[in-house]
């Protein structure tokens, strides 16, 4: 190499030091411009969505969801016209496109009939937490091809609804089980179902002990504390995170009210309406999932869970046999998620990664 | 049965117009999920178009980086087109001419424009065409592309990564400046696009393009579009896949190259200030469309194209990179047998062999530098017999030697001794002619004494003989009387 020569290393590209410049004084630029053009880029690229509910049979799953995208995404189960209960717990995946105002979404859910219904539940969360591993697993196949696709198939889990029955009292052994294993590998958000049968002030009681009961075994549901990048987001996390669990409902059946048609459910002694805030909290949990948070909940899956399933696969790949299916997330497994989890840091992604022992090639 | 039967006359009543859908997607409910997705449509508004907007405002928060190179001879103006494209003053001072290689030389800037940050760098090519001998000038700006490329990539292969806020250092876009000759594409311009199109997205403009007159420039347009299509150049073009902007992409297709002005002066043109050069003949306007094409360069470049710039670059150039270099690392999709193989599991063979070899140099080195210190050992401990023997050589011989003046001087001793004896003897004899008979008495009764005295005896009168006062002496001296000499 010529001692002459000069050419110029990667770290010499940031060798001076930025200089900020406003263009407002002198006139137009155009950089404006390059957010219509992703949003062009967007809608023709078309949002995927990959949502999975997980609760006992009975809690209205199904209809929870029918009722998020109003849609018949599930034929809903009735009492006479049920299905035999499958004798151990299977995952069923619905995928379609819907569409709105010309944004198209690939919504694919995912329903775990079975979960929690037999005599003996043990290591019931481990095809659940295999399906999500497997997903990862996929993903993380076509990311290290050599020709890669222009668009990697994202089929990766974005967010999980759990279905907390309404007790009345507190959590389950099986829930927190489920919810300490589930937690570190998917975003969980926890949802008290068939609200109808609490009354407002046992609803407010059952919250705050759930609450307690999360904080009691460091769950850190959706969204979490730790990801709160500044001052905004931390604001209005806290006031979701206050109301968490949500209380809901769910009906896909319309009745006159007031003149109005409502989706709601009927019963001898009044209506339910779905949609009012006074009665459930159903618009808080669509608002949450799709109107405002659907992007961060894929973001978070992606820069957050699936970089960490890929740091533990990378490191231990020669353990490992290759494919997908491996499941042992046991809640005091790998000392990367739990040991760094209590310090809270700056940037998504150096929350559960430690530092200093990247390998390079 | 009733219940179904109304809830499904009134499920349907609100349905838009896929009655038919609907109830044939009731019965493929049980379907595999591997079928393409069906479409579905909703009896109400969800919010999901917010979507777009969600996707905007996560990045608005990270911030956009757009990365220029600019590649041309030295004072064609690069620096001035910048300033002008971005409206502020970036650089200060002009280049020399007189560099003996290209270099580049890259600054980061950060603008904002009402709510948009811009990580912008701008890379520029210095003392590209001065040189004499122009052989190596484009090589320098492969290599810093490559660089760029491969330091996304080592983040992209690294463990614990952070592609999230790692800072895009790649190349988005070249503007090859052109010099305005009217002729057609120089060697140097073509040898280097040639090298660089299969490495980022090439946009080619004509500098100073105030110098041609409009019908040469057409002419100059044509001949140099036609010289790059011969040549197999692959230049950027303006996407025309998406309806919004294709037809304006189409149509700027067929104005490359640009021929830009570029200026930060401001001239007084009617009743306002607008950026222009001022000649005695004239005022060229640079956001003048019938001046020049800057406002198209800039509208291309910027406000409709910077995204699909953007992302030509990682999906065709960077993979392009990736996948040659880890072809040439040796990793391959499909094994020998085709088998899918994972780049993981040639990863480790690759590494086990590394440190496969690794071992074995270490182990040859240790063997050699064992060896070594034996050779080195031997040789001292040679030297060091040699060394001892040569000294017990010389202690005996020392010793001989200090054996053999001891025999000598023995042997001296005995001779004079012998002398001495002989001269006593001599003397008595001399004595014995004038020596009294009465001194025979006491040599008697001496006799009778020690023979060993007798000796003495001799040697004292041998020195009473010599003195002058020789009798008294004798009879003084201490023996006595005198012996008789020898028989």
């Amino acid at each position: 190499m010529d001692p002459l020569r000069q050419s110029p290393s990667p770290s010499s590209s940031r060798a001076s030091s930025p200089r900020t410049f406003s263009c407002e004084r002198l006139g137009y630029v155009g950089i404006e411009a390059v957010l219509d053009q992703l949003k062009i880029k967007a809608m023709k690229m078309g949002f995927e969505f990959n949502i999975m509910v997980v609760g006992q049979s009975g809690l209205g799953k199904s209809t929870m969801v029918n009722t998020l995208f109003k849609s018949k995404i599930w034929k809903s189960t009735m009492p006479g016209l049920r299905v035999p209960m499958p004798q151990t717990l299977q995952l069923h995946s619905v995928t379609h496109v819907i569409e709105e105002n010309g944004v198209k979404l690939k919504l694919t859910v995912t329903d775990t009939p079975g979960f929690g219904d037999q005599i003996n539940n043990d290591k019931c969360w481990d095809p659940v937490l295999g399906y999500i591993n497997e997903q990862y697993e996929r993903y993380l196949q076509e990311e290290i091809l050599i020709t890669r696709q222009r668009h990697i198939p994202d089929t990766r889990v974005h967010c999980c609804v759990y279905f907390v029955p309404p007790t009345g009292h507190c959590l389950r052994p099986l829930d927190l089980e489920f919810l300490q294993r589930l937690c570190r590998a998917v975003n969980v958000v926890p949802v008290i179902a068939r609200a109808d049968s609490l009354t407002i002030e046992e609803r407010e009681a059952f919250r705050h002990r759930i609450q307690d009961d999360l904080k009691t075994h460091s769950i850190e549901v959706y969204p979490q504390k730790s990801f709160d990048e500044d001052i905004n987001d931390k604001i209005l996390n806290s006031k979701i995170r206050e109301r968490i669990p949500f209380a809901v409902v769910g009906a896909d059946r319309e009745h006159m009210v007031n003149g109005r048609c409502v989706l709601g459910r009927k019963t001898k002694w009044g209506i339910i309406e779905v949609e009012n805030m006074a009665h459930c909290e159903f618009p808080l949990l669509r608002d949450l999932l799709i109107r405002s948070h659907l992007q961060d909940l894929k973001d978070i899956t992606h820069n957050v869970h699936y970089e960490n399933y890929r740091i533990i696969r990378l490191k231990e790949s020669h353990a490992l046999p290759r494919g997908p299916g491996w499941v042992n997330l046991a809640p005091t497994q790998s000392p990367t998620p739990t040991g760094t989890r209590a310090s809270p840091g700056p940037g998504k992604v150096c929350r559960w990664a430690e530092d200093d022992s990247d390998e390079d090639f | 049965m009733a219940s179904e039967v109304a809830r499904h006359l009134l499920f349907q009543s609100h349905i838009t117009a896929k009655t038919a859908h609907t109830s044939s997607q009731v019965s493929d409910h049980e379907q595999k999920q591997k079928d393409s997705p069906r479409s579905l449509t909703m009896s109400g508004h969800v919010g999901f178009e917010s979507l777009p907007d969600q996707l905007v405002n996560r990045s608005i928060q990270q911030g956009f980086c757009f990365n220029i190179l600019c590649v041309g001879e030295t004072g064609i103006g690069k620096s001035t087109l910048i300033d002008t494209l971005f409206n502020t003053n970036f650089e200060g001072h002009e280049s020399s001419h007189f560099y003996p290689h290209v270099r580049l030389k890259a600054q980061m800037y950060e603008l904002q424009e009402s709510n948009v940050r811009l990580k912008l760098t701008i890379v520029n090519t210095v003392g590209f065409g001065d040189q004499i001998n122009k052989e190596e000038s484009y090589q320098p700006i492969v290599d810093y592309i490559d660089a760029q490329f491969e330091a996304y990539l080592q983040e992209e292969l690294k463990i614990k990564r952070s592609l999230f806020n790692y800072h895009d250092s790649r190349v988005h876009v070249c503007l090859y400046f052109i010099s305005p000759t009217g002729h057609s594409l120089k060697t140097l311009d073509l040898l280097t696009m040639k090298s660089l199109d299969s490495k980022v997205n090439i946009i080619p403009v004509i500098a100073k393009a105030d110098a041609i007159s409009k019908t040469e420039l057409q002419k100059f347009k044509i001949k140099l579009m036609s010289e790059l299509v011969s040549n197999g150049v692959q230049i950027y073009h303006f996407p025309t896949d998406d309806e919004t902007i294709a037809k304006i992409n189409a149509s700027m297709n067929g104005h490359l190259p640009f021929a830009v002005v570029g200026s930060m002066d401001e001239v007084k043109v009617g009743n306002k200030m607008v950026k222009a050069r001022q000649y005695p003949w004239g005022v060229v306007q640079v956001e003048n469309e019938n001046h020049c094409d800057f406002v198209k360069l800039r509208e291309m470049l910027i406000c409709t194209n910077m995204e699909d710039l953007r992302d030509q670059t990682h999906t065709r150039h960077y993979e392009l990179y990736r996948r040659h270099k880890l072809e040439e690392m040796g990793f391959m999709d499909v094994g020998p047998e085709n088998q899918p193989l994972s780049l993981q599991e040639t990863y480790e063979a690759k590494r086990h062999e590394f440190y496969g070899e690794r071992q074995r140099k270490e182990e040859e080195m240790k063997q050699l530098f064992v060896q070594r210190v034996k050779e080195k050992e031997a040789i001292l401990k040679e030297a060091e017999r040699e060394l001892q023997a040569k000294f017990e050589h010389l202690k005996r011989v020392h010793q001989e030697e200090k054996l053999r003046l001891e025999e000598k001087r023995r042997l001296l001793e005995e001779e004079i001794m012998a002398f001495s004896k002989k001269k006593a003897t001599s003397e008595i004899y001399q004595n014995q002619t004038f020596m009294t008979p009465g001194s025979n008495l006491r040599k008697d009764k001496d006799r009778k004494k020690e023979p060993s005295y007798r000796l003495e005896l001799l040697c004292f009168d041998v020195r009473a003989c010599e003195t002058i006062g020789g009798r008294k002496d004798a009879e003084e001296g201490r023996e006595g009387p005198r012996a008789p000499g020898r028989p």
